[in-house]
């Protein structure tokens, strides 16, 4: 058992102010967390801190590898075709895996490689950024509501996706509220409690 | 680290500016606009023409610097490229610099290569040429420089091409005024060394400080 990031005490503040309480996570190869809590307690806050994107105003977060973050912006340039999306993330991360066309027909959008990226609808869109997980495969990765705008056949694309990353030894955070997702192997369910707002002295 | 990173980024940057086609062509046409304009302003006379023109090119090669600033960062701030910076396995300093380079080939580099014919057409001393030109392969790049620098610390604010033009001017008056300082006294048969010296001495300081500040300026504002 492999630890891929570890977490201490991590929380994060806004004017001042602490978003959520603090928490330990511990991803380790082969396991994934399932990030719950309503709106606005820092789900996404909480998964940018893990990826390094926001420093932690307290505790510390360690990676010992290397870390994908798909978020709400997708992260894509709507001039460049899907190819050529992929083709970048392939060379940007310099750990190149499955090849572009692989990964669109993996992800169902085989056909579209020259469509140009704003030309996708939401759903494709998320499909594409799946599909850059795997051109430029990292052992980490956190997922932030991977299953907004998805159908039901790509939920279970997701699942799928999960499934093959935590047995090829990988890790995922992912938070939802969509749906839970069906894993071969047991995860463990994290929740993010908003602060109390300390009263000013 | 993983430096092929950054040929991967400047790649996709020409690309983008290539797709945008006439948005990029932009710079130039802002040079031409100008060098057109003021002969009809001020009179077509060789002599009035010859000593303000390299104050002329290098105000148009300031202003083309400036009009590709906006939309430095704020394409990927906006899309979410830019948080992807900061993954940890990315040198963030490097792919802050190939932006740089990436802008000045766009905005800087054009001027530098129809400078020749910008100088023709403003009857600029032929002896003049050689300092003019050494003075903008100098000089832009410290514009693309500073101009990057305001255009990261102004990625927070909503639209801010004011407070961004407001934050470049004074910063880039010395490089004018050396540059122009330069030109002229070529023109006039004195030695440019003094002026061209001053004006490395400056890209020295920005290519050495700069970088460090865009990044840290980014990363505020992606907070």
């Amino acid at each position: 058992m492999s630890m891929l990031l570890q977490a201490r005490a991590v929380s994060f503040r806004r004017q001042g102010d602490r978003i959520f309480t603090p928490l330990d996570v511990d991803l380790v190869a082969g396991q994934a967390i399932v990030v719950l809590g309503p709106n606005g307690c820092g789900k996404t806050t909480l998964l940018r801190l893990l990826a390094g994107i926001l420093e932690p105003a307290e505790g510390q977060v360690q990676r010992h590898a290397a870390t994908a973050f798909l978020g709400h912006a997708s992260a894509l340039k709507g001039e460049l075709n899907c190819r050529e999306n992929l083709e970048f993330l392939r060379r940007f991360h310099g750990c190149p895996g499955i090849s572009s066309s692989r990964a669109l027909a993996r992800t169902g959008l085989t056909g579209l490689g020259l469509r140009p990226a704003r030309a996708l609808s939401a759903g494709q869109k998320r499909r594409l950024g799946l599909a850059g997980l795997l051109v430029a495969p990292r052992p980490i990765w956190l997922l932030d509501e991977p299953y907004a705008s998805l159908d039901d056949a790509g939920g279970q694309l997701v699942d799928e996706l999960l499934n093959e990353h935590l047995d090829n030894g990988g890790s995922v955070a992912l938070s939802t509220h969509q749906r839970k997702p069906l894993l071969t192997r047991a995860a463990r369910e994290l929740q993010v409690q908003r602060a109390e707002q300390e009263e000013p002295a | 680290m993983n430096l092929s990173a950054l040929p991967a980024l400047l790649l996709r940057d020409l690309r983008l500016a290539v797709r945008h086609g006439g948005e990029s062509l932009m710079p130039l046409f802002f040079l031409f606009a100008v060098l057109i304009l003021v002969p009809l302003g001020v009179g077509p006379g060789p002599n009035l023409l010859a000593s303000i023109a390299p104050g002329m090119i290098w105000v148009a090669a300031l202003l083309a610097s400036l009009l590709a600033l906006e939309n430095l960062f704020r394409p990927d701030f906006e899309d979410g490229s830019l948080e992807q910076w900061w993954l940890g396995h990315l040198p963030v300093t490097g792919l802050v610099m190939t932006r740089l380079f990436s802008h000045w080939l766009i905005t800087g580099l054009p001027v530098i290569l129809f400078a020749p014919l910008a100088a023709q057409m403003l009857y600029l001393p032929g002896e003049a040429l050689g300092v003019l030109i050494l003075s903008l392969l100098i000089g832009t790049p410290i514009l693309s420089l500073v101009g990057g620098l305001a255009a990261a610390l102004t990625l927070g604010t909503n639209r801010g091409s004011v407070l961004l033009s407001i934050l470049v001017f004074p910063l880039v008056v010395p490089v004018l005024i050396f540059a122009t300082g330069a030109v002229s006294a070529a023109a006039d048969g004195f030695s440019p060394r003094a002026h061209l010296g001053l004006l490395t001495a400056l890209l020295v300081l920005a290519l050495t400080l700069v970088p460090l500040a865009v990044t840290a300026a980014l990363r505020l504002n992606i907070e």
